[in-house]
């Protein structure tokens, strides 16, 4: 048999069928909803009077509107939103799904849970209409986000009609500097190939320096997949994969587990594999990585400066539009910019990696005065573990707000926002206009970026402060 | 689904690079669980003067009188990146936007459209632009075809041929039910998964873990 790459792999032990128009019908192994786009699925679904093929292999959470606020119920801040959390779960339990509901110590955000309860696996194919489901690539399997007409079609048939895109292989190698972290390689990817970089392939990430990530940092680094407008993003699963995933409380046991350990154990792009295209990134020469427009492909490193729009790698009308809207002018240092607020959070960066690498920072210091600092955990269970740490003193004791788990202020609904115009430092995935609030200012960059400028009160560089 | 042959109206340029799901739909205008009742939240932040008010805008192009009837959009790179919110498709689509022209868009936001009657091409950038350009100079009789039968576009006297995957555009000619379709392989459907059951066991036996 000739090579196959990772995601050939993937593919064809998924296809059901090649349909006429060219297309595949591929089988869906797990189905993840959510409040926000899921609740609209289930409702039109059972309004079209279809059943959900497989229940067992459907999984729900309650995490974009629920409220991140201790002692927080089925209110919400935003407006209309208890509707949303109260139309899912009548949903749920009416198809006989799985349901994080918002009291349930695994609730969390879909992409930080699905890992960390085993619900995904290597080789699994696993859709959610959310864009972010690419995150879950970083284990092995092939994970995409689908709109809500497109989840009705996974529920109702258990397969989705699927047109195959192009294969890219982007190969971070070399050795990783300090202070540089995942969500720096991917900000760099997107700076120099562009936010539509992407389009039309699936991309695995591999190298060197890919291989010497932990999981956590790896689903940090698929999670950015789709804002380099890929399909998904993929890694090749290894020994640490299978240690990551045994015990679980999804994950199989006992004799499934070795059988199925033997069978991922062949998920890997062979030595030849073709892809359509192919691109190696040293890490040896990268520096943390900020934002400073409204494109996550409007990123630069922490101690440069606001580029020239022929260097900015965008047309002049959106480069204009971004300069005026972030309230910036060309030539201007990051670091030179005060922040109103800094927030850890999001399906990119609120696993327990990420608040053990803030926490380093901020034990025994303090947030400037005059900015607001939260710390969303992406999960109960993170929150659970990082109290058993003590993270959350430091956190509280810095000045940062302690919340429960949610997508919380990763995006505006309505509800709960940053102040108009204030400028954030953010360790989420987009900076777009009023994502987080009403004509906030976004700059994305890595849990150690937003720790480093909450203590500094502005945009500052993590690399110059000593972990405690 | 209704289905889509060919369409000549108004085109709105907004040929923006990235233009995003939240800019099409702002997330705090998707304020029940419902497909319709979107379209007044239609690219919100920038057709009103603020931030959940409903004051137009009058430099907004939808708010411009020539480009009221506008049935076609004509976007910059990556357009409908972001969020897969399907919201921002059926909002286009309640609106009354039947296509929308741009070099290239989010993979997701291109599902969306092909499973809603929306028709995505894709043109050059350069094209876009120019027809952008042709198109303000007089919107309301410089009107663009979008022929799917013929995978063309035309305007100005000349014609553009696009590229569309057979299934999205035979989805879109028909007007076809992808789910209605899907079921009548279930038989097929019901045999892969007898097979890849015994090939992997650990897909289809899920237990609730200890804690639960
Ligand atoms: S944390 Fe943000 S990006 Fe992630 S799923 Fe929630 S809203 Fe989307």
């Amino acid at each position: 048999m000739s090579p196959r790459s990772l995601f050939e792999k993937l593919w064809q032990s998924h296809l059901v069928q090649q349909l006429e128009g060219g297309a595949a019908l591929l089988a869906i192994d797990r189905i993840f909803l959510h409040e926000r786009t899921g609740s609209v699925a289930l409702k039109s679904l059972a309004a079209a009077g279809r059943k959900i093929a497989d229940p067992s292999r459907v999984f729900c959470t309650m995490d974009h509107i629920v409220d991140t606020f201790p002692g927080r119920g089925d209110e919400t801040r935003m407006p209309g939103g208890s509707a949303f959390i109260l139309e899912t779960r009548a949903a749920a339990r009416a198809a006989g799904i799985h349901l994080f509901d918002v009291r349930d110590p695994l609730q969390g955000i879909v992409h930080v849970i699905s890992p960390e309860l085993g619900i995904v696996l290597p080789g699994a194919t696993v859709v959610c209409p959310d864009s972010h489901t690419c995150t879950q690539g970083a284990l092995g399997a092939l994970a995409w986000g689908i709109g809500s007409t497109e989840a009705e079609h996974a529920l109702a048939t258990g397969t989705l009609r699927v047109t195959r895109p192009k294969t890219m292989r982007v190969r971070f190698e070399g050795q990783r500097p300090a202070g540089v972290t995942a969500k720096d390689f991917a900000l760099a990817l997107i700076a120099r190939y562009g936010s539509a970089g992407g389009n039309g392939y699936a991309v695995e990430f591999a190298g060197s320096a890919v291989r010497a990530l932990d999981i956590e940092a790896r689903l940090t680094l698929c999670n950015m997949a789709t804002e380099f407008s890929a399909m998904t993003g993929l890694i090749a699963p290894d020994e640490h994969t299978f240690e990551y995933l045994r015990g679980r409380d999804f994950a199989p046991e006992g004799a499934t587990w070795d059988h199925a350990v033997t069978a991922w154990r062949e998920l890997s792009s062979d030595v030849g594999a073709h892809f359509d295209m192919d691109i190696e990134i040293d890490v040896s020469t990268l520096a943390p990585m900020i934002t400073w427009g409204t494109s996550p492909q409007h990123a630069v490193a922490i101690d440069g400066v606001v580029p020239e729009q022929s260097a900015s790698g965008t047309g002049p009308e959106a480069y204009a539009r971004a300069l005026q809207y972030m309230d910036l002018a060309p030539g201007t240092a990051l670091t030179s910019l005060p922040i109103a607020a800094a927030f850890i959070g999001s399906c990119t960066n609120s696993r327990i990696s990420d608040l053990r690498r803030a926490a380093a920072l901020l034990r025994g210091r303090k947030v400037a005065s005059g900015v607001r600092a939260i710390c969303v955990p992406g999960s109960m269970s993170v929150k659970r573990q990082a109290e058993a740490e003590g993270l959350d003193k430091i956190f509280v004791e810095a000045g940062f707000e302690w919340r429960e788990s949610g997508c919380s202020m990763c995006f505006f609904a309505g509800g709960e926002s940053f102040g108009a115009r204030e400028r954030v430092v953010s360790s989420t995935n987009r900076n777009f206009e009023s994502r987080q609030g009403p004509e906030t200012r976004t700059h994305i960059a890595s849990p150690e970026t937003v720790a480093a400028s909450a203590i500094a009160g502005h945009i500052a560089d993590a690399r110059a402060l000593q972990p405690r | 689904m209704e289905p889509f042959k060919s369409l000549t109206a108004v085109a709105a340029p907004i040929v923006r690079a990235n233009v995003d799901t939240d800019i099409i739909i702002p997330s705090r205008e998707m304020k029940s669980v419902s497909k319709t009742g979107l379209a007044a939240g239609l690219f919100a932040g920038w057709r009103y003067t603020t931030i959940g008010g409903r004051e137009p805008n009058p430099d907004f192009v939808l708010n411009r009188a020539e480009y009221g009837s506008a049935q076609i959009i004509l976007g910059g790179e990556n357009f409908g990146c972001g969020s897969s919110r399907e919201h921002a498709v059926w909002a286009l689509h309640e609106y009354g936007f039947r296509a929308v022209i741009a070099p290239s868009f989010s993979p997701i936001f291109f599902g969306n459209c092909v499973r809603n009657g929306i028709v995505p091409v894709r043109l050059p950038v350069a094209t876009v632009q120019a027809l952008a350009a042709w198109v303000e100079r007089d919107p309301a009789q410089h009107r663009i075809t979008v022929d799917l039968q013929n995978a063309v576009v035309r305007a100005d006297d000349r014609e553009h041929a696009f590229e569309l995957d057979p299934e999205s555009r035979d989805m879109l000619l028909e007007g076809l039910d992808a789910i209605a379709l899907t079921l009548k392989q279930r038989a097929v459907i019901e045999e892969f998964w007898q097979r890849d059951r015994r090939a992997r066991p650990w897909i289809y036996e899920i237990e609730e873990g200890a804690s639960r």
